[in-house]
């Protein structure tokens, strides 16, 4: 079968040079700020304390299912065996106490790594406001006065305080490599604090299905040092468009994805308003039923 | 006239499911075409269509969910196909057609493979563990199956008249509503959902009742086999889940059809409340279809292992626990919702109790095997691969429990393997196993065991290679529902998958071919003895297949185990239990209800869907008409005389009598 | 063995002098019970089914009862006389039914058709009385589409509404069947399900009223 061979062969090639690759750690074990390192070490403890209890029950899986085969001669055979005490008591009270540690870890990491919950930092949060927009991203800035289209750019090492919500349906800001995800909803306003530790580029999706264009709801994330992050703002503020409601509308009804671009400046009280919109639809249905 | 319907809601514009309806409706009429020349048109009607049997519709239902799987299965081929070649390009699926396949690839398995399944499988083998004749409302039955048959006509047809719902398998709004999904896709979705949502239930009212109420005399609670105590937890949790499905859409077509705001963004809508509610009827549902799988392989474990089951009792006290907690966990679905920390801690903290009495199920299985003769035919294989293949998943679930885990995870393709992992590995695995199982006692033959082996390595190993990279993916960071990516690290682990999914392909193939064989082999492969698997519960008593009244005279039960305390005794003392005494009784009359009500049902879906309104009122007023001509029969059952039993009966005991190696003579 | 016959067998030997059927096997054991309580039972749960349904919809009812959306809320638009005189209405009815039920258990066929036309007619009037509610509201602008809160009254006081009608082409049937075939026990076993829906629909109404109208008006 040179067809099947040729294919597995280049399988291999694909997925070792994948896992060569430089810095190819997956991007949530790849962590680049303090809410995605905690939940990291939550994933690998978790997994360790529960591969304690899954690894014995399969390897006695292989083990009973392969010595109790009946042209096993030697196995001892048990014909009536069907209770014990003490059986019950440790398969009811083993799983019980591993669960009650991991339900511990769990409910005090739900504390620590509630989305809104302060991040510690010497450095002044900074607020983000951000837009999920059929099928795009809007960051506003309103201590800056800009806003951007599908380019996040933020201080390396300060926390941001991110302010979500949506123009449609419903959506999911996630960057992986800073930490958790969180709905964004049209008429609510959802609070999330993550930080990025050092300089870097990240990639930043939406993880809620949204409708045809989702696919392209990637956006970058540019954590900069502090001083390049205020150039940008300088360099960005008065430049290009203006975000407009008239702007913003055009933006929304704009359905394909955007390259990036910034608006210069942005009216107070924006963000508010936009929260409160239903926003705009973007498919007439034409006659037979289908959407267009 | 014909509200929204028009020539231009035929997609003439799309070649894929054009070929495919051509291909699909050719092969049906094809297949009608000859039924009808060959003469079985009467057959069919008289012994399957219009039974009441329920025998005969858990046949059905099951021959149902394997069609539907192979379609379900074409939409997972394609999306795994579009995702391992749409790299940096948009595929060979655009996205208005991919979105719907992603919809409707959910849809299908769970609402017509998974439940139809399961429930065809509980119908089947419930009474004949009771030892009664049939369920408590036998023409109910038969409509329940229908109206299933129904909402999937529908779906199908939604392939090739309009389109499918593009809102993914749950239908979230403000997607959903009829601002951002205008189209009839959403409302295909619904209709199929409310129609066959009423058979789910209907079929839920119809087993609590039987096994509460219906039971051989003797056969207290703790005397029914696990089987029949999973199904009976599987339907209270039906009985206390669907009616919230069918108010939660019931709410989105209100929403849709006459303009109200439960959900909408303006006006007070809350869309929040939809994903509670939702949620509150779907995470039960998981247990709904979980449970009879948990069932089926207490079963199999026990009866290829040649033991009683371990922790009868423990495992009725985990059952019940798991039927109750089932309740309380549903918030874990949308941790990332913003529901704060003690919402969301307090239901992790319940989702991971859940996790107990689930592995208490596990290690009363593994101490079944403990001492045992494990004999390793095809069921007892699935329930090995279910066993292993169920504690990783059920693993990556207790890890997805932890909220801050989740908010990294969730909606990932992580998120995408631990629920193929657990109701493939759980749900699908135990469907297989029980198809094997009782296979022979439905229809007197057994499976192929060549072609069921290869099935089992082609659909496990499959299964692994498919779903693994799933696993990395989604720590890689890659999200579910994505039609195209940018991201070159993915596409090879998106080929291996594709691959594993095109093994699955030959596990379906190969099944496919067991039967074939099985069925042209079927005398070497006979059953005769009505027990080919040395069994321990009261289904295998009867012949292979049972008589339309299962029993002749219903059984006296005086222990757990039933039928192996009879067929020990027989051995032990050389010779059969006593004969009864027979009597006469009745059995309920066939009736075509079901089918004529499905049909009425369907085009009421379809015109509801197009606005037909007139067709929506003949067909509501049909299916009303249906019932009242039902309600009018004279003549309900027929009657089976002492002597038909009993001479039915005596060739039962004498091939039992054979099989036990004992005279058939010999009677106390 | 039925369970009439072991019941029958232990009366029989002098046990059970109190005829109360229960004697030393346990009524778990006592194999499939007879046909009327079979089919009864099984209403029971559909009806609790239906509750949930119900409660799907008041759980919907308490999250949206303040999304009024700058529009009229409970206390604007209830009408206690009415809904005073749409429960009167109601609880008729459901007197009506039951004397309908005691007509079965006579086997008299005229009473019984008197006590379900009288079921039937202060039903509909139950109907009509929330009808002109509706249009009434409707009519004001205050319908279904203004708001949440108001899209969560009327479906579910017209969820309700709906049940009664379905309610009442059931009881016409019934109607039809005994005046064709009397009364026999497939057809008594039919009237004793109508008879434990129509007074379920009365239990909703009552939790309806309370919710809905009585604290609407109180909240």
């Amino acid at each position: 079968m040179p067809m099947l061979n040729h294919m597995l062969r280049w399988q291999t090639a694909c997925v070792l040079a994948a896992a060569a690759c430089a810095g190819c750690a997956p991007a949530l074990l790849d962590p680049a700020g303090p809410v995605a390192a905690g939940e990291k070490t939550l994933l690998i403890n978790s997994v360790a304390v529960m591969l304690g209890i899954v690894v014995p029950v399969i390897l006695a899986t292989v083990a009973f299912a392969w010595w109790f085969r009946v042209s096993n001669a030697r196995a001892k055979h048990l014909p009536e065996w069907s209770y014990s005490g003490k059986l019950e008591l440790l398969v009811w009270s083993v799983p019980l106490l591993v669960i009650i540690f991991l339900g511990g870890m769990g409910w005090i990491a739900s504390h620590d790594l509630d989305p809104p919950r302060a991040i510690a930092s010497k450095q002044r949060p900074l607020t983000v406001q951000v837009i999920a927009l059929d099928w795009k991203w809007l960051f506003i800035y309103p201590e800056q006065g800009v806003a951007s289209v599908n380019r996040l750019v933020i201080p390396a090492g300060t926390p941001v305080n991110f302010r979500i919500t949506s123009a449609t349906v419903m959506n999911s800001f996630f960057v992986p490599r800073l930490g958790s995800q969180i709905y964004a909803m049209a008429g609510m306003e959802a609070k999330l604090n993550l930080m990025a530790d050092r300089p870097g580029r990240f990639r930043g999706l939406s993880a809620h299905y949204s409708g045809e264009g989702f696919s392209d709801m990637a956006f970058i994330v540019d954590a900069v040092p502090p001083r390049q992050f205020a150039r940008w703002v300088a360099t960005t503020r008065g430049q290009g468009a203006a975000l407009t409601p008239q702007s913003y509308l055009a933006l929304a009804r704009h359905k394909s994805a955007e390259r990036p671009f910034t608006y210069g400046s942005v009216p107070a009280g924006f963000f508010q308003a936009a929260v409160k919109q239903a926003g705009a639809p973007v498919h007439e249905t034409d006659e037979g039923g289908r959407e267009s | 006239m014909f509200g929204k319907l028009t020539l231009h809601s035929i997609p003439w514009d799309q070649p894929i499911p054009l070929i495919a309806a051509a291909i699909v409706g050719g092969a049906l009429f094809a297949t009608l075409v000859w039924t009808w020349r060959a003469g079985h048109i009467p057959y069919l009607w008289n012994e399957w269509i219009t039974s009441v049997d329920h025998k005969r519709i858990g046949v059905m239902y099951c021959l149902f969910a394997l069609v539907m799987l192979v379609r379900g299965f074409v939409d997972a081929a394609m999306m795994r196909s579009q995702q391992a070649i749409a790299e940096g390009n948009g595929g060979y699926l655009p996205p208005e057609h991919y979105d719907q396949i992603f919809s409707a690839h959910g849809t299908i398995m769970i609402f017509f493979v998974a439940m139809p399944f399961m429930i065809g499988i509980m119908n089947f083998v419930v009474p004949l563990q009771l030892g009664v004749r049939d369920v408590a409302f036998p023409t109910l039955n038969n409509v329940s199956f229908w109206l299933t048959a129904s909402g999937a006509l529908l779906i199908n047809v939604s392939l090739v008249v309009g389109e499918f719902a593009k809102t993914g398998w749950l239908a979230y709004p403000p997607l959903s509503e009829l601002r951002f999904s205008p189209g009839v896709g959403v409302d295909y979705y619904l209709w199929a959902l409310q129609i066959s949502g009423v058979g789910t239930l209907l079929s839920g009212v119809n087993l609590v009742t039987t096994i509460l109420k219906m039971r051989a005399p003797g056969m207290g609670y703790t005397r029914m086999p696990m089987f029949c105590w999973t199904s009976l937890a599987s339907n209270l949790l039906i009985v206390a889940a669907f009616p919230i499905l069918t108010a939660t859409l019931a709410m989105l077509l209100l929403d849709r059809y006459l303009g109200f705001h439960f959900f909408t963004n303006d006006l007070g809508g809350n869309q929040m409340m939809f994903v509670n509610l939702i949620w509150a009827w779907g995470h039960p549902e998981v247990y709904i279809l979980i449970l009879p799988a948990f069932g089926i392989f207490s079963e199999v474990v026990s009866t290829f292992s040649s033991k009683p089951l371990f922790g009868y009792r423990s495992m009725i006290v985990a059952t019940m626990v798991i039927c109750i907690l089932s309740f309380m966990v549903w918030l874990h679905h949308f941790f990332t919702m913003g529901a704060g920390a003690d919402v969301n801690g307090f239901f992790g903290v319940t989702t991971m109790i859940i996790a107990v009495p689930t592995g208490v199920k596990v290690f009363n299985w593994l101490f079944t095997m403990y001492g045992g003769r494990i004999r390793f035919h095809v069921p007892m294989m699935w329930a090995v691969a279910f066993m292993i293949t169920f504690v990783i998943g059920g693993m990556t679930g207790v890890l997805l429990a932890v909220p801050p885990a989740d908010f990294v995870l969730h909606n990932s393709l992580f998120l995408v393997a631990h629920f193929h992992n657990v109701i493939i590995g759980g749900v699908l695995f135990g469907a297989f196993a029980g198809y094997n199982y009782w296979f022979p006692k439905a229809f007197g033959f057994r499976l192929d065991e060549f072609w069921g082996k290869t099935a089992f390595w082609l659909w496990v190993v499959g299964f692994y290679v498919a779903f693994m990279p799933l696993y990395v993916l989604g720590l890689m960071g890659m999200t579910r529902r994505m039609q195209h990516y940018d991201v070159p690290e993915w596409q090879p682990w998106l080929i291996l998958a594709a691959f594993g999914a095109l093994m699955i392909a030959g596990g379906i193939a190969s099944q496919v071919m067991q039967l074939y064989v099985s069925i042209k082999r079927r005398k070497d492969l006979a059953d005769l003895s009505g027990d080919p698997w040395d069994g321990r519960s009261l289904e295998w008593i009867t012949t292979s297949p049972p008589p339309p009244f299962n029993f002749a005279v219903l059984p006296n039960v005086k222990g757990e185990e039933a039928y192996w305390g009879i067929k020990s005794q027989a051995r032990e003392n050389r010779e059969l239990s006593e004969t009864p005494k027979y009597e006469a009784f009745s059995i309920p009359r066939n009736s075509p209800t079901g089918f004529v009500t499905a049909f009425f049902t369907t085009a009421l879906g379809f015109a509801a869907v197009w606005h037909i309104w007139w067709l929506v009122i003949l067909g509501f007023l049909g299916a009303w008409a249906t019932f009242v001509v039902f309600a009018w029969r004279d003549e309900n059952e027929t009657e089976v005389t002492a002597e038909e039993a009993r001479q039915l009966d005596d060739k039962r005991r004498a091939a039992k009598a054979r099989m036990l190696d004992i005279p058939a003579e010999a009677t106390a | 063995m039925s369970a009439d016959a072991i019941a029958a067998e232990q009366r029989a030997q002098g046990g059970d002098p109190h005829k109360l059927g229960r004697g030393d096997t346990p009524p778990s054991e006592r194999g499939p019970a007879p046909k009327r309580i079979v089919v009864s039972y099984g209403f029971w749960i559909f009806l609790l089914t239906d509750f949930v349904m119900f409660a799907g919809f008041f759980a919907a009812y308490a999250v949206l009862a303040k999304a009024t959306a700058g529009g009229p809320a409970a206390r604007d638009i209830v009408e206690l006389p009415l809904v005073g005189a749409e429960t009167a209405l109601l609880l008729a009815s459901s007197f009506a039914c039951g004397m309908a039920g005691i007509a079965t258990a006579a086997k008299n066929r005229k009473w019984f058709q008197i006590a379900m036309a009288a079921t039937a007619i202060l039903g509909a009037g139950f109907l009509a009385l929330e009808a002109h509610e509706f249009l009434t509201l409707i009519a004001e602008g205050h319908g279904p589409q203004r708001s949440a809160f108001l899209s969560a009254f009327f479906a579910l006081v017209g969820c309700h509404g709906v049940h009664v009608t379905l309610g009442l082409l059931w009881l016409t049937t019934m109607m039809a069947q005994v005046q064709a075939k009397g009364f026999p026990d497939e057809i008594v076993r039919r009237i004793a399900c109508f008879s434990l829906f129509w007074h379920a629909l009365d239990i909703i109404w009552v939790a309806l009223f309370t919710t809905v109208y009585l604290l609407g008006v109180a909240g």
